[in-house]
């Protein structure tokens, strides 16, 4: 615990490069991901394709991204912009298919009755469709950036701070405390994530209380 | 293009105690270690959870919070407490393929129709029988679903197993890494999501024989009515 | 209600526009994070090899740049001289400590000089436009072949001449680049003769290196003369009397325009003071059961070398 009180300084540091890490990939995923989950959702094609190619992208190790990215899109080696791009890749092949399933489950009569009334396609999409599917969208950003948070760890690997340092420091000079503050600070963190998230979508979605 | 393929071309690497044979059989090794714990620890815990209606609050808390552990660190952790060998990575592996079994299998049982469950019990089915059954075969598609999932994260990151000095393709991914030597390490990237595609395809495969006709993807239209 | 709605959603909305642009650096999200592009001119930043004895030296550097009033950014433990060498050349840093004879394998495969002096003048023949090497230190940290005493002693081997013979039943262990490097297996089986039954990837004389070597897993190692570990598990140092391992003097590695007179100065007195004796003491500190800072250790052998 003493360990823990003399490096707060380190802690602090390390907290903001992980939070900045974890959650940029999210923000920049969710809004690619919205485009192409609506696409997703209105042609059949572009479903097949789009939840393809994310179902495989999920499957690169992030490690190996991290460190090829600079070779296919000349960023620097040791830029964190590569575990940025990597954890944005894997944020929207978790969100295509959340966001499209969510689009897809809202009722046709809702959207013929939202036409009806002269929505335009765009309007409709913003004000009807995707605060409809909000719910699930919330669950999937959830579910990727607590798989963030834990994955930024990854690119300690190859010397990029977050309290992944903490595991690989630890390890080289065989110091457990180091380690398992590493473990502890992460959980806490995705735990305060997952419930700021939780807030956010209760927020945005008070007709999902109305009447209970 | 050829900085992705040419040494995954290379016949030189695909033979002996480091080519990729080799390797694809420690690969599958680890994953299947790893899998097969994470069924016999996550499985009856969520089946008990779905089937009793009890604790799914813990359940799914505790889901979440494996969820967020971070790999490396249980993996460093493990090395430091129990040296190194088999033991490290099969246990990261395992805790990171626990949750999605644990919840497919406590959202598979949870949610078999009540009516179902009820008319068992009007006929006089042990609990026992109930569970085995009606409700495990009901639960069958979302419960393959969590193990599948399961399969996918392992297979991908088995890759670790190398950063402690064991084998899999995560030998080439981390022996590129230090070598700097790009064609190795996208050859074992791409070896990597190459046999989680395959696995994938098994596990459907192995999904249709195992999944009664009567739950296929179907039922919505068909099935049992509400 | 609906006002409410639509209010927080223009809130949320703005909200993460603004994160967006703000994390992007100017709009553009691949223009760079906060601490990986390229630093300003005014600015050095340490790297550092992923092993402890790297992040001390890369701290004691660090530490008295800083001291000497030159602006300092530190990117340690990026792990090994192939994955680190490119980000100096890429500007995503500037200096990092290094060893006469390895680095100069790394540029010169051919290179033949074994002695502290002749390694140090080949060395600024060989290093690439852009790169230079300022003093070197009397402080060495070889490579060396490490086995157990029972090895040692079934083998009569003292020496890697004596060992050869007996390589073949021998698993070698080591971090993945000892594989290619020109003074590692190559280099092994060029000037002694001697292959390994098997090469396990391990890592730079670290944790997995050591618990392999206690368990048996592996026979040999490849392990660094200052490490504190080979005393204490009465572990064998195989003499190399045919200089496989060249001259292994630490010294700066540098981004030739930092290089200003100031930082010259600063880590020229370093290497003054910095013998093979410090280096092991140092070391032997930074694994200590208490674990202390590599950078709490660099200050004090700072301030108690009146630097």
């Amino acid at each position: 615990m003493t360990w823990v009180f003399d490096h707060l300084g380190l802690l602090g540091d390390l907290t903001v490069t992980h939070v900045y890490l974890s959650v940029l990939p999210v923000v920049i995923g969710l809004i690619i991901a919205i485009p192409l989950g609506w696409a997703a959702s209105r042609w059949r094609p572009a479903r097949a394709i789009l939840l393809t190619v994310s179902g495989l992208l999920y499957t690169i190790p992030s490690l190996a991204l991290i460190v090829i990215l600079p070779a296919l899109i000349s960023t620097k080696t040791l830029d964190p912009v590569n575990v940025i791009i990597t954890l944005t890749v894997y944020t929207i092949a978790l969100l295509v298919r959340s966001i499209a399933d969510a689009l897809s489950s809202v009722p046709p009569t809702i959207v013929a009755a939202a036409t009806a009334i002269g929505y335009r396609p765009l309007k409709r999409f913003v004000g009807v469709e995707f605060p409809l599917a909000i719910p699930v969208v919330v669950a999937g950003l959830r579910v990727a950036m607590v798989s963030n948070i834990s994955l930024v760890s990854v690119g300690a690997l190859i010397g990029i701070a977050g309290y992944g340092q903490l595991f690989t420091n630890g390890f080289q000079l065989q110091f457990v405390t180091e380690i398992v503050t590493g473990i502890v600070a992460t959980l806490v963190l995705a735990l305060i994530a997952d419930l700021v998230l939780q807030l956010i979508g209760r927020l945005v979605t008070p007709w999902t209380r109305v009447g209970r | 293009m050829n900085l992705l393929t040419s040494w995954l071309f290379d016949p030189a690497n695909w033979s002996g105690s480091t080519g990729v044979p080799a390797r694809l059989v420690e690969h599958l090794w680890y994953t299947a270690l790893a899998l097969v714990i994470a069924v016999v620890i996550g499985f009856p815990l969520g089946a008990m959870v779905g089937h009793t209606k009890r604790g799914g609050f813990v359940l799914v808390g505790a889901a979440n919070v494996l969820r967020a552990l971070p790999t490396v660190g249980v993996l460093t952790l493990v090395v430091l407490l129990a040296g190194i060998g088999l033991i490290p990575p099969i246990a990261a592996l395992t805790l990171l393929a626990i949750p999605p079994i644990m919840a497919g299998a406590y959202a598979g049982i949870g949610a078999v129709e009540p009516v179902v469950v009820d008319a068992a019990r009007g006929v006089g089915m042990t609990e026992r029988e109930i569970l085995f059954q009606v409700e495990i075969p009901n639960a069958m598609p979302l419960i393959f679903g969590g193990v599948r999932s399961a399969a996918l994260q392992v297979v991908a990151t088995a890759t670790i197993a190398a950063y402690v000095g064991l084998g899999g393709f995560g030998r080439y991914v981390f022996d590129g890494l230090a070598l700097h030597d790009y064609p190795q390490m996208a050859g074992g990237a791409i070896l990597v999501a190459v046999l989680a595609v395959l696995v994938e395809l098994v596990l459907t495969g192995v999904q249709r024989l195992v999944v009664s006709p009567g739950l296929r993807p179907v039922r919505t239209s068909g099935g049992i009515q509400r | 209600m609906k006002r409410t709605v639509a209010g927080l959603v223009t809130v949320l909305v703005a909200a993460l526009g603004l994160t967006a642009c703000g994390g992007g650096g100017g709009g553009d999200p691949l223009a760079g994070g906060n601490s990986g592009s390229q630093s300003p001119s005014d600015t050095i930043t340490v790297g550092s090899a992923n092993f402890p004895e790297s992040q001390l030296l890369a701290e004691i550097y660090a530490a008295a740049l800083t001291k000497a009033g030159v602006k300092v950014s530190k990117k340690l433990n990026i792990g090994s001289r192939e994955t680190y060498i490119p980000a100096l050349k890429d500007g995503s840093i500037d200096l990092i400590p290094e060893y006469s004879g390895v680095l100069l394998q790394y540029f010169d495969k051919s290179a033949t000089a074994t002695s502290a002096e002749d390694v140090y003048t080949a060395l600024g023949k060989a290093l690439p436009s852009g790169l230079s090497v300022l003093d070197k230190s009397a402080a060495e940290d070889k490579d060396a072949i490490v086995v157990t005493k029972e090895t040692a002693d079934k083998y009569n081997a003292k020496s890697l001449s004596d060992l050869a013979p007996h390589c073949g039943d021998l698993i070698l262990g080591s971090a993945p680049e000892f594989q290619k490097r020109p003074d590692g297996v190559p280099g092994l089986q060029k000037t002694y003769n001697c292959t390994f039954k098997d090469f396990k990837s391990l890592d730079a004389d670290g944790p997995l290196t050591v618990a392999a070597l206690t368990q048996g897993t592996i026979q040999a190692a490849d392990m660094f003369t200052t490490d504190s570990t080979i005393e204490k598990n009465g572990w064998v140092v195989l003499e190399d009397p045919k200089f496989n391992f060249a001259a292994q003097n630490v010294l700066p590695l540098i981004n030739t325009s930092k290089a200003s007179d100031t930082v010259k100065k600063t880590l020229n007195a370093i290497a003054t003071k910095l013998d093979t004796k410090t280096l092991t003491e140092l070391n032997t500190k930074l694994g200590a059961p208490d674990k202390p800072d590599a950078s709490k250790i660099a200050t004090d052998w700072l301030a108690s070398a009146g630097l």
